[in-house]
This record gives C-alpha cells, sequence and structure tokens, in this order.
C-alpha cells in the first residue's frame, strides 16, 4: 500500500483534471437527454448508446465533406431526433413495449453508423477544421482554455434555458403530464402517443448533439463510441439528483436547478472516473465499476422505503 | 333533436375467446337530455364503470354508437374524445399528474380539447382565474397553487379534479365512484361539491355510486344495471319517491338469489 501511493503523483491526477471536467460537461448533454426519457417521461430509453454514435458518424462525415462543424451539429441533433423518432413510432404505432423499441434501434444503429461512416471509425483533424470543441484547446494556452469553458459552460446554460422554457409551454407540460400520468392525460385530452415520440425525439436530439461534440473534441468518431452511453447518462442523472436534491427542491426555477443538477452529476461522474483511473485501477473494469455505481444509487430510494425507518422519516 | 348522450346497443366482451370470457356490456341503450344528473347503481361487475369507460373510450367497443350531441364518437380515440367529457375516477391518483404543480394541473385542463403549442403552459391571468375557482372549493388550496398535487390529501385532489372538469365546460360530466375511496365525511363534502358544480355550470352528469342513498338524493334520473343490461330507469318525481327499500326489492327481482350477496355492499 505504501508503495502504492508512493507511485501516485497527485500532479497526474490534477492533469487529469481539465479532461474529465471538459468530458463530463459534454456527456452531461447527453445526460439531459437521459434525464427527459428517465425522469420526465418516465421511460427507460436504450437508444441513446445508438444514437449517441449517430449524432458523432454524422457530425464526422460532413466535416469531413466541409460542411461547417456548427451545422454538423445540427445535423446531429437531427439524426438523434430520427433515431428518437422511430424508437417512439415502434413502442407508440406498434405496440412494442418501450424498453424493447429502445433495444432495437440500438441496435439497428450499429449497423445504420457502420453505412454512415464506411468503416468502424472516422478521425477529423484538429487543423484541418475550425471545430468547436477539442482535446486540443483545453491543452493550449490559458486564452484558449478559456475559449473553452467558457464556450462549453456559456452552452450548457442556453441550453438549460432552452429546455426549461420549453417544459414550461402547453406543449412541454403536455409531456410531463404523458409521462407522469397517461390515464389523466388522456382524459385531459392530450394524445400521450403523440408526445411520447416528441419527447424521445428531443432526448436523442441532445444525445446526437453530445455525440457531435464529442466526436469533435476527442478529433473521431467511432462506432462503439456510445457504447454503454446510457449507464453514464443514468448515473449523470442519480448523482446530480443524490448531491444537489434537497438544495434544489421546492425553490423557483426548480427545474432548471435540476437540469443543471445532471450536468453537474456528469461533470462528478468523470472526475471520479478519471481519480479511479488515478489509483491505477485497470481501464478495462470501468464499465463494470460504473454499472455497480449506479446499481447502488438506484436502489437506495427502494431500500430506503423498505428498510430503513429512519431513512424514510428524514 | 338531438340528445346530450345516447348509446346505441353497446356491446363489449373482454378477453373473447378464452377461459377470461367476461361479457361487460350486453345491449346498453340510453338517451340523455341535456341537463340530465343520472346515477348508476349495480352490483360489482354490473358494467357501471364499463360504461363509463366505454363513453371515455378508454378501449373501442365491440357493437353499437356513442353519439355526444349531434357528434357520432363511436371511431374516436381517447385523447379526441376528451374535448367532450369530463371526468373524475374512483382513484384520486388518477385525476391528477403527482408531480406537476396544482395551476399546472388546471392549465392543462383548461386546454382540454385543444391542440397544445409553444404558448406558456400557464400564464398570469390564468393563476388568478384559478386562485379565484379555488377559492370556491373553501379549502385553502388558493394559496397553494404552486404545491405539487401529489402532496394533497385524496379528497383535495378529487375536489380539484371536478373543478378542472368544469374549467372547459363538457358536454357531459363522468364520474366514476368518484367518492368511493374517500372517508364518509369527506366523500360527503365532494359530493356536495359535486352538486354545484353540475348545477351552476348547468352539466349534463352520469355517476356511477355504490350507495343507494347517495344514488337516490342526487340527480334527476337513476338507473340500475345488472350484467352488462340497463334494467332499470327512473325519474322526476317517481326517482324521487324512491326508497333504498324499493331499490333493494327491485335488484333481488332481477338478480334473485345471487343478490344476497351483494346486499351489504350496496346498502
Amino acid at each position: 500500500m505504501v508503495l502504492l501511493a508512493f507511485s501516485l503523483s497527485p500532479l497526474s491526477l490534477l492533469r487529469a483534471m481539465p479532461g474529465a471536467c471538459a468530458q463530463g460537461l459534454i456527456w452531461g448533454i447527453m445526460a439531459l437527454g437521459v434525464y427527459i426519457t428517465f425522469r420526465l417521461l418516465d421511460f427507460a430509453d436504450l437508444t441513446v448508446d445508438g444514437s449517441l454514435a449517430t449524432g458523432g458518424a454524422v457530425a464526422v462525415m460532413l466535416i469531413r465533406a466541409g460542411v461547417n462543424p456548427v451545422i454538423a451539429l445540427v445535423a446531429a441533433f437531427a439524426s438523434g431526433m430520427a433515431a428518437g423518432f422511430i424508437t417512439g413510432m415502434l413502442h407508440t404505432a406498434l405496440g412494442i413495449p418501450g424498453i424493447l423499441s429502445s433495444i432495437l434501434t440500438q441496435i439497428s444503429l450499429y449497423s445504420i453508423n457502420l453505412n454512415i461512416m464506411g468503416k468502424s471509425n472516422q478521425a477529423i483533424n484538429v487543423d484541418q477544421y475550425r471545430l468547436v470543441v477539442s482535446l486540443r484547446y483545453i491543452s493550449g494556452d490559458a486564452a484558449s482554455k478559456f475559449k473553452f469553458y467558457g464556450g462549453v459552460i456559456l452552452g450548457c446554460i442556453i441550453l438549460i434555458m432552452i429546455l426549461y422554457c420549453y417544459f414550461g409551454t402547453e406543449q412541454g407540460s403536455a409531456i410531463r403530464a404523458t409521462g407522469c400520468n397517461k390515464s389523466m392525460a388522456k382524459a385531459q385530452g392530450i394524445n400521450t402517443n403523440f408526445h411520447t415520440v416528441l419527447a424521445l425525439m428531443l432526448s436523442n436530439g441532445l444525445v446526437g448533439l453530445c455525440g457531435g461534440l464529442y466526436a469533435q473534441y476527442q478529433g473521431a468518431a467511432d462506432v462503439n463510441m456510445g457504447r454503454g452511453a446510457i449507464v453514464i447518462g443514468l448515473a449523470a442523472v442519480i448523482i446530480g439528483e443524490v448531491l444537489f436534491g434537497k438544495i434544489s427542491a421546492g425553490k423557483r426555477f426548480t427545474f432548471a436547478y435540476n437540469m443543471a443538477a445532471v450536468i453537474l452529476g456528469a461533470v462528478i461522474y468523470y472526475v471520479v472516473i478519471a481519480f479511479v483511473l488515478w489509483l491505477k485501477m485497470p481501464s478495462d473494469d470501468m464499465k463494470l465499476f460504473s454499472a455497480i455505481v449506479v446499481a447502488i444509487f438506484l436502489s437506495i430510494p427502494y431500500l430506503k422505503g423498505k428498510y430503513g425507518k429512519k431513512g424514510a422519516a428524514a | 333533436m338531438a340528445f346530450a348522450l345516447e348509446l346505441k346497443d353497446i356491446h363489449k366482451t373482454f378477453n373473447k375467446g378464452t377461459i377470461n370470457e367476461k361479457v361487460a356490456l350486453d345491449g346498453v341503450n340510453l338517451k340523455l337530455n341535456e341537463g340530465d344528473f343520472v346515477t348508476i347503481i349495480g352490483g360489482n361487475g354490473a358494467g357501471k364503470s364499463t360504461m363509463l369507460n366505454a363513453i371515455a373510450g378508454v378501449w373501442p367497443i365491440d357493437q353499437g354508437a356513442i353519439i355526444i350531441g349531434d357528434k357520432d364518437v363511436t371511431s374516436l380515440p381517447e385523447h379526441k374524445r376528451a374535448k367532450f367529457l369530463g371526468r373524475v375516477f374512483q382513484d384520486p391518483m388518477t385525476g391528477t399528474a403527482a408531480t406537476m404543480s396544482i395551476d399546472e394541473n388546471m392549465a392543462i385542463a383548461a386546454r382540454r380539447g385543444k391542440s397544445r403549442t409553444l404558448k406558456w403552459g400557464v400564464t398570469k391571468a390564468e393563476k388568478e382565474r384559478y386562485k379565484k375557482k379555488l377559492q370556491t372549493l373553501d379549502l385553502g388550496l388558493e394559496d397553494r397553487l404552486t404545491t405539487k398535487m401529489g402532496l394533497l390529501s385524496g379528497g383535495q385532489r378529487q375536489a380539484v379534479t371536478l373543478l378542472m372538469a368544469s374549467l372547459q365546460k363538457p358536454e357531459l360530466l363522468l364520474l366514476d365512484e368518484h367518492t368511493a375511496a374517500l372517508d364518509p365525511k369527506t366523500a360527503a363534502k365532494v359530493l356536495a361539491l359535486s352538486d354545484k358544480i353540475i348545477e351552476e355550470n348547468n352539466l349534463t352528469a352520469l355517476m356511477v355510486t355504490h350507495n343507494m342513498k347517495d344514488a337516490i338524493a342526487h340527480g334527476n334520473r337513476l338507473i340500475m344495471m345488472h350484467e352488462g343490461k340497463i334494467i332499470y330507469d327512473v325519474r322526476g318525481e317517481e326517482k324521487k319517491n324512491l326508497k333504498v327499500s324499493d331499490l333493494l326489492s327491485k335488484f333481488e327481482e332481477v338478480s334473485g338469489g345471487e343478490f344476497s350477496n351483494d346486499r351489504m355492499i350496496l346498502s
């Protein structure tokens, strides 16, 4: 143990932090998508594992074809929406259980992503294109760091504001009612099928956007880049709720705080991952580690209700 | 002249062709005049709630036609029929969205039958209107507009659901044992509120109840169902003069011995 402690350099942990924060902020956008389906719509949507790579693939191929990287992000968003639309139609029009619909879409997207890219991965060089985000920017000088984090954080805030407003509209309220109580929604004349599809499209649009951003960030899209994304998304949602849920509860703009908590949850997730990697945990075990953490946090409310009288009263 | 509601020979069988086959509605015919307030009684499995669900379009019927006003709604899905209907359910949890606030619930109800646009879900002017509406309930809810619906008691939730049903005047109000899950005192309050809302808005209403006294005391017409059919239909003076014992004997007459099992529940 002592030997191990000596071999760990605090400096290397420090050096890993900017990257972890950047990844967290970008993946936080995907986590917002997961939050929409998992919490607002009450739909376990596994499409994200596929639609994330679709967003990445679309963005990279468009950029390689000379399209402006910002417009490529818009296309990534749209491609994610298309994926969500398919899951939604499988579920609402064809009556396939939600989780199964999303698995079918996810599996089919694997082939589609390979077709988009023509092979399992495609790279873009930051020197060749004016990318929106890139690993390179955070290893550059202070000005480029500031620009990068400022830009990404500002982007996240704008996104939260847009979503906050959207879910305050008639349509957004109808989505929330659909997710909360389908009987009530139908009795009030809400087309629950339509609003389920809409929410899935919005959610996967965000996931696609995240894929497009992340592909630019790491300079490549890979057909496997979305594998396990749903677990990261859930982890971010849950970490956000556990750590910040009490702070935001009952205030004005609670919903905006909740979304900010989701993005912070993603950042914390990546910081923890960086920390665990720094402890020399083999990176092969990361997915197992993430899954265990998510399983623990998901089971806490249930176990609290079942066994912990103290927990229930708190 | 068109009726407020017309049911023409409605049939519905659940789990057709299986061992669990159950004929729930077996040729129901009913015509309601505008302003009719009809109470519906009958034993368990008589088809009372099933009839309300058929009208609301929870599932398609096997045969027959449902006409609300002059519109044949038989083939319309549930959310499209909602335009014409106000509904309050037996379970207080069913009628409202627990994770949304009182004003958001009311705003959703106020837009029943309208398309959901990108305009604000709840406007300032609406909030004032809802405050005034909530004041009439006398439950102190007017100061709790942004409270989550899930934090209210069952009685409070039913009261708000009733209010929601009347925000946009429905052509027909469906009350499906909406006081059955409440304690007697709260049930009486919610019933009185139902009366008031129906009278003030001059609504046409169908109310299912297990309580014969309530069925006699409320509304201008009473129907009794048995095995998916309407077997008794009284109105006006005749209904006013009904006694619980009359209903019991009527019930015994049609159902024979099997009724003795239901006596406890009905009286």
